[in-house]
């Protein structure tokens, strides 16, 4: 089992590295330096002008030397311009070009700078990655359950009307997109002219104009129902369908099983088969299903913050694609690619603990 | 003329006729279908299954309007009626033109652009780019996936651990890096289309020599073929450089087209892998290496054939995935240009004025989500009849 983690773990870090350099080495490319040198120079830059710039400010040389200036791993870039001003990686406002240390990559807990927000990448990925940690929490609330309840209940009885019902409802799901699905719900809930808002409001039942908040903006303050119900809804709506058929696909087989007719024969009730003896067996592959879902709320929750505008981590990495950050987008892909890579991981090893049948050599 | 605004019951009445050429197509395909059901294999089936055939429906129907687009739409997609900004469905165009159309069915964009005209156009483009991405997704994932689950070892472990990178990526972020205009100056998209594009004509190439190597004339007649035909291709799709010019890909769209088969092929390649473990062994396989036949013929000819249940269902769900990816490339307004009328571009100009004007984003969205509907029933009706024997 040791060496199992161990080798995963030596697995997991060679992918990120490869990983991290594909977004280096992506973000890096010269079209991109020059806009970036247009964006934070001047627009009207000569093109003499824009490679005096790229190489002044660290980004000339090799990539790989870049690469590993950015990991910490080679000394930061020091350059004297002919103003007598000495610039650097790791010189900034606090300290000065004598004091400043040597190598300052992500191993020595340098991030680097973010050009969009003015600060440094660490301190905003992590104050964004607060507000996300909510929202995929409540996400995961009402997602789990919800998903797990549908799979049972259609797997239960295959081919029952309830099932059917069901079945079709999971599909529907996940063919709703969550940009279709916001806008839907939006319609629904949040419009002043059209769905259920219009009509409670004529009715007296609500105060304001709308049944819920059309943006998530003020939940950045104070988490409401009304201000947080919607993108939490779009997010789970898509992964409670997939879940769901996962969790049926699970049931009905183990459904099937003899030791559950055993069970049925013997004179066990049917909801004490059910609750007793298929569940547990049934949950197993579910599990692995719901972990390998966070790589892909990682993009739901992409689309649904910038759909409600809430400025999460899923915002922060459209900001800084935007605008080429370079920094703060290597930040936002190391905590990707992490999430990422954990969630396997945990869902490989909580699968060999729920299912005794597996062994590892 | 007057200026009255068109009920929603007219306003049915109006779109359904437009659909006209639609129904038509629509009816003699299923009519035609059904009376040959029994001689027409796993397809004929469906028609068995109700999930199967409204999924059908649903899909037949957005083909054909893809294909009639040019019949179907009542005014020009990118062109803009008039100065009133978002008028709500079935308002009549002021001073129209001699000929033209006479209302905007399903009103019209903050640019007075119809909506029904886009959402009909936007259907052509989704329908040209997802079936063609998906399938040279599947070409790629199939001619590596079958070789790294039948040999193992080495080969499978680097491609293992190759196509997780990829996998990784949260698909946003790498869409973000890949499809931008700086990245079309570098030659990226290029060099990845030359790498992905060549997989088919590797796969037809190999297909036709392992099963007709031992007949020389028709070995080298089909495989000659494919490499005419497909290198033409390739070199007009992936270098813009075919001779006769009538292969050929806007920058643009090439770009869009190569990310998403990159994103995809991995996922193709870990369900093939998969599947070629399982059934690697079965009797049948062992049979032909007893008899002597090479590995590719074994793997093209015993295990793809046997393969081919589980992938023509994934094909169905993937085009889907694949609606869906690129409605995701629209809605961040990557690779599109900004008048397209494409289903994720339209949904992203529509939901700036949501809380007012409903009609320019739900409409698209409705469209996107009943295509890729249909293919989830489709996928799943194709899943239980081909269980069924």
């Amino acid at each position: 089992m040791l060496i199992f983690i161990a080798r995963r773990l030596g697995v997991m870090i060679l992918t990120a590295l490869a990983l991290t350099f594909i977004v280096f080495y992506l973000t890096n490319l010269p079209p991109n330096l020059e806009k970036l040198a247009r964006t934070e120079g001047s627009v009207r830059m000569t093109d003499e002008a824009v490679l005096a710039w790229i190489d002044q400010n660290g980004h000339g040389g090799s990539v790989f030397g870049r690469y590993a200036q950015w990991i910490g791993l080679a000394p930061g870039w020091v350059l004297t311009d002919e103003k007598g001003v000495t610039r650097g990686r790791c010189i900034n406002s606090t300290n000065t070009p004598e004091t400043a240390a040597t190598y300052c990559g992500v191993l020595q807990g340098d991030w680097g700078f973010s050009t969009v927000f003015k600060k440094p990448v660490a301190e905003s990925v992590m104050q964004k990655l607060g507000s996300t940690g909510w929202l995929m929490l409540a996400v995961m609330l009402v997602m789990v359950p919800a998903s797990l309840l549908i799979g049972v209940l259609s797997g239960m009885r295959e081919g029952s009307r309830t099932d059917r019902v069901l079945s079709i409802f999971s599909i529907a799901t996940t063919a709703t997109p969550e940009y279709v699905s916001g806008v839907i719900l939006v319609a629904i809930f949040a419009s002043a002219t059209a769905g259920i808002s219009p009509i409670l409001a004529s009715w007296g039942w609500i105060d304001s104009k709308t049944l819920f908040l059309g943006t998530a903006t003020s939940a950045m303050d104070g988490i409401t129902f009304w201000n947080f119900a919607l993108p939490v809804m779009t997010i789970a709506l898509y992964g409670i369908g997939y879940i769901a058929r996962m969790t049926r696909a699970s049931m009905t087989e183990v459904m099937t099983q003899q030791y559950i007719r055993t069970a049925r024969l013997k004179g066990v009730s049917f909801g004490n088969v059910v609750m007793k003896h298929a569940l547990r067996n049934a949950l197993i592959a579910p599990f692995t299903v719901i972990m390998l879902q966070f790589p892909w709320l990682l993009n739901g929750v992409v689309i649904v913050e910038t759909l409600f505008n809430y400025k999460g981590f899923g915002w922060t990495l459209v900001q800084a694609a935007g605008n080429n950050d370079i920094d703060l987008l290597l930040g936002c892909s190391v905590v990707a690619v992490i999430v990422v890579l954990t969630t396997q991981l945990i869902s490989d090893i909580g699968y060999v603990f729920l299912n005794p049948r597996i062994r590892l050599s | 003329m007057d200026d009255q605004l068109l009920n929603w019951g007219q306003i049915i009445a109006r779109i359904l006729q437009q659909f006209l050429p639609v129904w038509i197509a629509l009816a003699i395909t299923f009519a035609l279908s059904f009376k040959f059901k029994r001689r027409l294999g796993l397809y004929g089936k469906l028609f068995d299954s109700p999930v199967g055939l409204v999924g059908l429906f649903l899909v037949m129907f957005w083909i054909f309007t893809a294909l009639f687009a040019d019949l179907v739409i009542t005014m020009d997609p990118i062109a803009q009626f008039g100065r009133v900004k978002n008028p709500p469905p079935g308002t009549p165009i002021v001073d129209a033109a001699e000929g033209q159309y006479a209302y905007f069915l399903l009103g019209a964009d903050h640019l007075a652009r119809d909506v029904f005209s886009r959402v009909v156009m936007g259907a052509r483009r989704v329908l040209m780019i997802a079936p063609a991405a998906t399938s040279f997704a599947f070409m790629v994932g199939v001619t590596l996936g079958l070789p790294a689950g039948y040999f193992g070892g080495k080969l499978d472990t680097v491609l293992s651990f190759l196509s997780n990178l990829v996998l990784a990526f949260p698909v946003i972020l790498l869409f973000y890096l890949l499809v931008t205009p700086e990245i079309r100056d570098t030659g990226i998209p290029v060099t990845l289309a030359a790498v992905l594009f060549i997989f088919p004509v590797i796969f037809f190439c190999t297909l036709f020599n392992s099963r007709f190597h031992t007949n020389p004339t028709r070995r080298n007649l089909y495989v000659g073929l494919t490499l005419l035909i497909g290198l033409w291709a390739y070199s007009g799709l992936a270098f813009n450089k075919d001779p006769l010019g009538i292969w050929s890909m806007d920058p643009n769209m090439l770009n869009v087209f190569v990310s998403v088969v990159f994103v995809n092929s991995p996922t193709v390649f870990r369900i093939v892998r998969g599947i070629v473990m399982d059934l690697k062994a079965r009797d049948y396989v062992a049979a032909g290496q007893t008899r002597g036949e090479s590995a590719w013929y074994i793997m093209l000819w015993e295990i793809l054939p046997n393969a081919r249940g589980p992938l023509i269902v994934d094909f169905c769900l993937r085009i889907g995935y694949t609606t869906i990816l690129l409605g995701t490339l629209g809605f961040f307004g990557l690779g599109v240009s900004p008048e397209s009328p494409d289903w994720g571009s339209t949904i992203d100009d529509g939901r700036k004025l949501l809380s007012l004007y409903l009609h320019p984003a739900i409409t698209p969205a409705l469209a996107l989500m009943s295509l890729v509907l249909g293919l989830n029933l489709l996928a799943d009706g194709l899943r239980e009849e081909s269980l069924k024997d």
